[in-house]
């Protein structure tokens, strides 16, 4: 579906483990391989706990895989240290989910803007001024906001702000961590929006974590459905609603409150909530909340087999290629 | 049941709503739906009588079964609160005290409004909580806020406003830091409790999906004034605000507008 040479990061078989009390651990991510592409955003989508910023925090070098490799540019980043790495961390940059707890509160905007650029020497002080302008204006926000403190603003021109900061070494990646889930309805359109919009202009790689499907399918290029640690299933957005088949995408789907669905229909979601990652069944992740679970759910944990072009389906019953659907 | 007669609430000087109307009748749910800082929430809290930072309804009354609130005593207050107007916050987890368990909270609410035996209170948390469809309802008892999940703490802050069955609940974003499968849980829940009590509800959100698929009625709020009011019908077929319009375009949808 992607051009390979677009390929920018490929993590490959990535799993984490956090001891826990009484001698057990924590797999908050199990086995998982993604692949990112110049210029395209990549959904992940799963519940609170299913380790979906664990994954994200590998690839901004916040925490490290317990195995597996995530390789950038052919270099594997879970191996770089000191200079290299601090270096290397100019390429991918991150958002996070509440904007008012990001930013040191003492400083200026000009210099939460500018900060990342004297930390690698790119510009003089001098010029902050007019680059701090420059990027606010990009973020489409007025040039007197330089002045202000991150207190003045609401949570929509904060969110801004941050992606600012985040696009102003210019990164090939940037990583949001439910950029938007803090923030209205309407200002949330606009700040996707503006993510796109940035994101064609300059070519970048998005990694987007949300549990909005609905949001999500609005403007990545691939999604992954992330539950328990496990990749369940991997499609292109386009045509989400037609395509996905494994039942807990489908859940999520159907949680979802459109305002164009039929209201007398009762709203389908899954009972019940996602089990402890610390005791996570053996067989299937999704098993016990699955309604199509069958004997080999419970003995065998599936694998992800293609399905499609970009299609990628870890479940016993719908995985295989003309099978139930 | 719940009616608001051209209510204005100033913080100090500031108006924070505007000449605003509402009726509710017994059993049905209505939504306000609005930004932040549109006043919903300002709104509700007049209802309990629980305005902060100066807030005070300077015009207009609130009357509740006929009788206005606005005259209510202190001691009133007390016997109303809790018991017929009950309300349920956006984090019922930090509602509660985080260093008791949440048992003892749940026994000495009970027991503030009904004369009963410790033990008595405690079987009733148990069995409001069961009924709220939690499992091992004495282990969620004996639990700090800490231990359970955001949703399971969500259903906590339902069960206890529901204990007395209350003829109205105020929900103050009650979903709004769910997941999505957990806020549909919920959201069916509190439909149930509505069938199941005839209890009014009053919701607050900014989700139109949300407010769309519980309520009979929807207000919505900008700037402390209601632009668009109507049942759901109206307000997603025929808006008569831009506003409203504006709201409508910005609900993501599955298989709908797509940026890329």
């Amino acid at each position: 579906m992607f051009d390979e040479k677009d390929m920018i990061l490929d993590a490959k078989h990535v799993t984490r483990r956090f001891p826990a009390s009484n001698n057990r651990t924590l797999v908050a991510c199990s086995d998982v391989s993604l692949r990112m592409y110049k210029g395209k955003t990549l959904g992940l989508v799963g519940e609170s706990g299913c380790g979906k910023s664990t994954f994200m925090r590998f690839l901004v070098s916040l925490d490290t895989p317990t195995e597996g490799e995530i390789f950038f540019h052919g270099k594997d980043i879970t191996k770089m240290k000191g200079e290299k790495l601090r270096q290397n961390r100019q390429k991918i940059q991150m958002v996070f989910q509440d904007p008012s707890g990001s930013f040191n509160p003492k400083m200026k905007i000009r210099d939460i803007i500018c900060e990342p650029l004297i930390n690698f020497k790119r510009i003089k002080k001098s010029e902050k001024d007019a680059v701090a302008k420059r990027y606010l204006e990009m973020v489409d926000l007025p040039a007197e906001f330089a002045d202000r403190y991150p207190h003045n603003m609401s949570g929509g021109q904060r969110q801004r702000i941050a992606i600012a900061r985040a696009i102003v070494l210019e990164p090939e990646i940037v990583v949001m961590d439910e950029a938007t889930c803090a923030l209205d309805v309407s200002v949330q359109k606009t700040i996707i929006e503006l993510v796109v919009k940035l994101q064609k202009e300059k070519n970048i790689a998005i990694g987007f974590i949300a549990h909005d499907l609905g949001l999500i399918q609005s403007f990545a290029h691939q999604i992954a459905v992330m539950y328990l640690g496990n990749i369940v299933e991997v499609l292109p957005a386009e045509g989400l609603d037609k395509n996905a088949v494994h039942p807990y995408t489908k859940a999520l789907m159907g949680a979802i409150f459109d305002i164009n669905m039929d209201f007398s229909k009762k709203i389908e979601s899954i009972e019940s909530e996602a089990p402890s990652p610390l005791d996570v069944p053996k067989g299937c992740p999704f098993q016990d909340r699955c309604e199509h679970c069958i004997d080999i759910c419970r003995r065998e944990p599936p694998v992800l087999r293609e399905l499609g072009l970009g299609h990628e389906v870890s479940c016993h019953v719908f995985g295989k290629r003309g099978g139930k659907v | 049941m719940l009616r608001l007669k051209d209510v204005t609430i100033s913080y100090k000087e500031r108006p924070a709503v505007k000449d605003l109307n509402l009726s509710l009748g017994q059993g049905k749910i209505c939504s306000i739906v609005g930004e932040s800082g549109s006043g919903k929430t300002t709104v509700i809290r007049a209802v309990l009588g629980l305005l902060g930072g100066g807030g005070k309804v300077t015009k207009g009354d609130i009357l509740f079964e006929g009788k206005s609130l606005l005259l209510n005593t202190k001691e009133e207050w007390r016997k109303l609160r809790g018991t017929d107007i009950s309300m349920i916050f956006q984090d019922s987890g930090a509602m509660i005290n985080q260093t008791r368990i949440i048992g003892r909270q749940f026994v000495e609410y009970i027991r503030t409004h009904e004369n009963m035996t410790k033990k008595d209170a405690w079987d009733r948390g148990i069995q409001m909580l069961e009924r709220m469809r939690l499992p091992s309802g004495d282990n969620i008892m004996k639990s700090y806020p800490f231990q359970l999940s955001g949703g399971m703490r969500q259903r906590v802050g339902i069960a206890m406003a529901m204990t007395f069955q209350p003829k109205l609940l105020l929900a103050d974003e009650p979903t709004s830091a769910l997941d999505v499968t957990t806020q549909a849980q919920i959201v069916r829940q509190m439909m149930e409790l509505r069938d199941a009590y005839k209890t009014s509800i009053i919701v607050v959100t900014h989700n139109l999906g949300v407010a769309a698929y519980m309520s009979d009625h929807i207000f919505v709020m900008k700037n402390g004034e209601i632009v668009d009011a109507g049942d759901r019908e109206e307000i997603l077929h025929h808006p008569q605000s831009e506003y409203t319009k504006s709201l409508l375009e910005a609900v993501p949808s599955l298989g709908g507008e797509r940026y890329v």
